[in-house]
């Protein structure tokens, strides 16, 4: 397949790693930001090819993941209203609230529809009028350009039965979070190639100058990842604290122009809670006021108490890289995909659903170990 | 209603109507139109014909084999094949995994009220085409219409009979370390066709189920004289959903080599796309067996042979181990294990 088997290529993979094997001197932690990259990584078994001293801790760049037990609990809330067609992306249902995920309130009888674009939930508004269809903005900035002009057709199509439950979030803040935090270890990131594609990297190079980590701009297949692994090794290794692109094919320095207009034009930048990680100051995208009319939480108030998270679920430190997935206690025991604790379990860009899905727990660990031995 | 109008009659249903009503279903002079018209026609055969309530059927002559199948989809019809062709395979394959000759079937529709009768005479046709092909016998059969919203437009439930072939000794019992694993053709295309259809995603028009009988190629693997340990139809669940219902049984680990993985371009790039994994996806009509190790060669060249088998390929090996796992290598020579899909397969966010 084109643009997908040459970025698979073992033999080009085989000589980056003899590439990383040369560069490294030194122990680095560096950080993989999206959960499309890590669950690339552990697939393909990149983070076992790797030298020991580039250590890999995964990041906060899984929107489901991010998205906190108050904001699910407002769209199990929404969903099971009678009157609402409740329409999400695939990976939010199985998602637990604090009673159950969005796949229970379909069970009980509630309207949820999986939609793989927003305006499949616009169309619905518009055939069924007397249906109030809901859609769960969920996503970096991403799925943002998207969900902007789901709400700009509607808008357009003058559609008074079409809202948005808006959980957007900004990848930029987390990392500022991260780097900063006491404790950290984060030396460098892999920045997420999609979220670049959109909004560009040009804000990057003052992150990395007041920060001092290099940053590269990387993509999502096995070679792409162990390139921009070389490419920030070699930064590390030099000291230098700049910012790279690996990802070119997909990313320009400025982004999109049109989806950065997009949402603009529709969002503004707010506080935003984060599971595990509390409220960080702007770091969410709300609807501008002229589109208030369409704010599912306005139109739906909530009646239910705010929500607790689980104290057992580590997902705060597993997104921050303070944790990896099979070092939590409760991982493959008391959290597993049918009962998962968190959503980092279930999302499909979640680092406990990679390490779970792909055999990292101690028990599959060994078996895969003696089997490559073998 | 003027009140000179009324008639003191029954109230009976027009029985010319289009679509399918409870009256059809009522067992009165509807049903027995349904049945003669629209089944009967298209069935018709010795052992149905005396429309009894239990079809009579000659001693077989060796050990039966008995399964039942229910086939509930949405569409009813979509690229690649219908409802009635999934109703009629899904027996036969079962059969034919089991190591049986398929003989006969029996046919029950739950009809919803309103489904329209040129619907259901496309899947009668259907149903009729599929057994005929498979050169199997529709027996007996019955039919019930539910209110609407009681049942999505048709369900059909189909059992199926066989003879046990003379050369078929399978089972997880037979399945021992060495042994090859062996599927018959690309995997993933059945459930990326009805995503497909169902969901209006526009994946290309190559996408198409492989709903297929298998009785012909287990025939002819069996033949072969292949050293056949086990054989499945991997349906819901997938190539990974099989491989582990086999690691559980035995208790013994499987291993799998990703690139022998036989999957379409077409459905590749689907998976790709919708971050789903081909081993996961339903197939109707392709064939995972086991077999040892010394007849792989022969086994292969028995589902090479078939029009239905030739994109057939050796794609792993069961092997010895203390933890009953389903693994896979990777082209970069890592191995992972292949975990059970836990519900349906969802597509991610992006």
């Amino acid at each position: 397949m084109k643009y997908v088997d040459e970025y698979r290529d073992p033999h080009l993979a085989e000589r980056l790693v003899a590439k990383l094997a040369e560069t490294v001197t030194r122990p680095w932690t560096v950080m993989e930001v999206c959960g499309g990259q890590t669950h690339t990584l552990v697939r393909s078994g990149i983070d076992q090819m790797i030298p020991d001293k580039l250590r890999l801790v995964h990041g906060p760049g899984c929107p489901v993941c991010v998205t906190p037990l108050e904001m699910i609990d407002r769209a199990l809330e929404i969903a099971a209203r009678p009157e609402v067609t409740f329409c999400s992306f695939g990976d939010m249902l199985r998602v637990p609230g604090t009673a159950r995920d969005l796949l229970g309130v379909r069970a009980a009888g509630g309207d949820v529809r999986v939609v793989y674009s927003p305006l499949d939930a616009v169309a619905l508004a518009q055939k069924d009028t007397d249906r109030e269809v809901v859609f769960f903005a969920v996503g970096f900035e991403t799925t943002a350009p998207a969900t902007a002009l789901a709400i700009r057709e509607a808008r357009r199509l003058g559609l008074g039965n079409f809202s948005m439950l808006v959980a957007h979030v900004l990848v930029l803040p987390a990392m500022g979070m991260i780097v900063a935090a006491p404790g950290n270890r984060v030396q460098g990131f892999l920045a997420a190639g999609h979220v670049c594609a959109v909004m560009g990297y040009e804000e990057y190079y003052d992150f990395a100058a007041k920060h001092r980590v290099p940053i590269v701009v990387t993509g999502f297949e096995p070679v792409d990842l162990l390139h921009g692994l070389l490419m920030l090794a070699t930064r590390l290794e030099a000291g230098r604290c700049d910012v790279d692109n690996q990802y070119a094919r997909s990313v320009a320095r400025a982004g999109n122009r049109h989806a950065q207009q997009a949402i603009a034009e529709v969002y503004e930048a707010c506080d935003r809670p984060w599971r595990g990680l509390g409220v960080l100051p702007m770091s969410g995208l709300r609807l501008r006021p002229s589109y208030h009319d369409m704010d599912a939480e306005r139109r739906f108030p909530s009646t239910s108490p705010s929500s607790v998270e689980p104290p057992e679920c580590r997902s705060g430190e597993v997104l921050t890289g303070l944790l990896r997935p099979d070092q939590c206690e409760a991982f493959g025991t008391r959290c597993t995909p049918e009962h998962p604790l968190g959503a980092p379990m279930v999302s499909s860009e979640g680092a406990c659903a990679a390490y779970w899905k792909y055999g990292r727990s101690p028990g599959q660990r060994a078996s895969a170990t003696n089997m490559r031995s073998g | 209603m003027k009140p000179n109008t009324f008639l003191p009659s029954c109230p009976m249903p027009h029985a010319d109507t289009e679509r399918i009503q409870l009256a059809h279903g009522e067992g009165a002079r509807l049903t027995r139109r349904l049945i003669r018209e629209e089944l009967l026609a298209a069935f018709a055969n010795p052992f149905l014909n005396p429309l009894a309530d239990a079809a009579t059927l000659p001693e077989l002559g060796g050990r039966l084999v008995m399964t039942t199948d229910s086939s509930v989809v949405s569409p009813l019809f979509f690229p690649g094949g219908d409802i009635g062709l999934l109703a009629v395979h899904g027996a036969i394959n079962d059969l034919a995994v089991s190591g049986a000759d398929p003989m006969y079937l029996s046919i029950a529709m739950i009809l919803e009220e309103g489904l329209p009768i040129e619907t259901l005479r496309r899947i009668i046709r259907s149903v009729k085409n599929a057994a005929d092909a498979c050169g199997v016998s529709i027996v007996t059969g019955d039919t019930k219409v539910v209110p609407r919203g009681a049942a999505d437009q048709i369900f059909i439930c189909t059992t199926g009979i066989g003879r046990l072939r003379p050369d078929a000794d399978l089972g997880v019992q037979r399945v021992r370390p060495g042994d090859k694993i062996l599927i018959s053709g690309t995997i993933g295309d059945h459930g990326l066709a009805i995503l497909s259809a169902r969901e209006g995603l526009d994946l290309g028009n190559q996408l198409g189920s492989d709903t297929a009988p298998l009785h012909h190629l287990v025939a002819n693997l069996l033949e072969s004289g292949a050293d056949v340990h086990f054989l499945r139809d991997p349906t819901r669940g997938g190539v990974a959903g099989v491989l582990h219902e086999l690691v559980e049984q035995s208790a013994l680990a499987i291993r799998i080599e990703e690139a022998a993985l036989p999957v379409s371009p077409c459905a590749r790039g689907a998976c790709e796309l919708l971050g789903l994994d081909p081993l996961h996806i339903a197939n109707e009509g392709k064939l995972v067996a086991v077999v040892g190790a010394e007849s792989a060669g022969a086994a292969l060249n028995a589902l090479r042979y078939q029009l239905l088998g030739n994109q057939a390929a050796i794609i792993g090996d069961v092997i010895a181990s203390p933890s009953a796992e389903v693994l896979l290598a990777n082209r970069f020579g890592q191995v992972r294990i292949i975990d059970e899909p836990s519900g349906a397969p969802l597509p991610r966010i992006c």
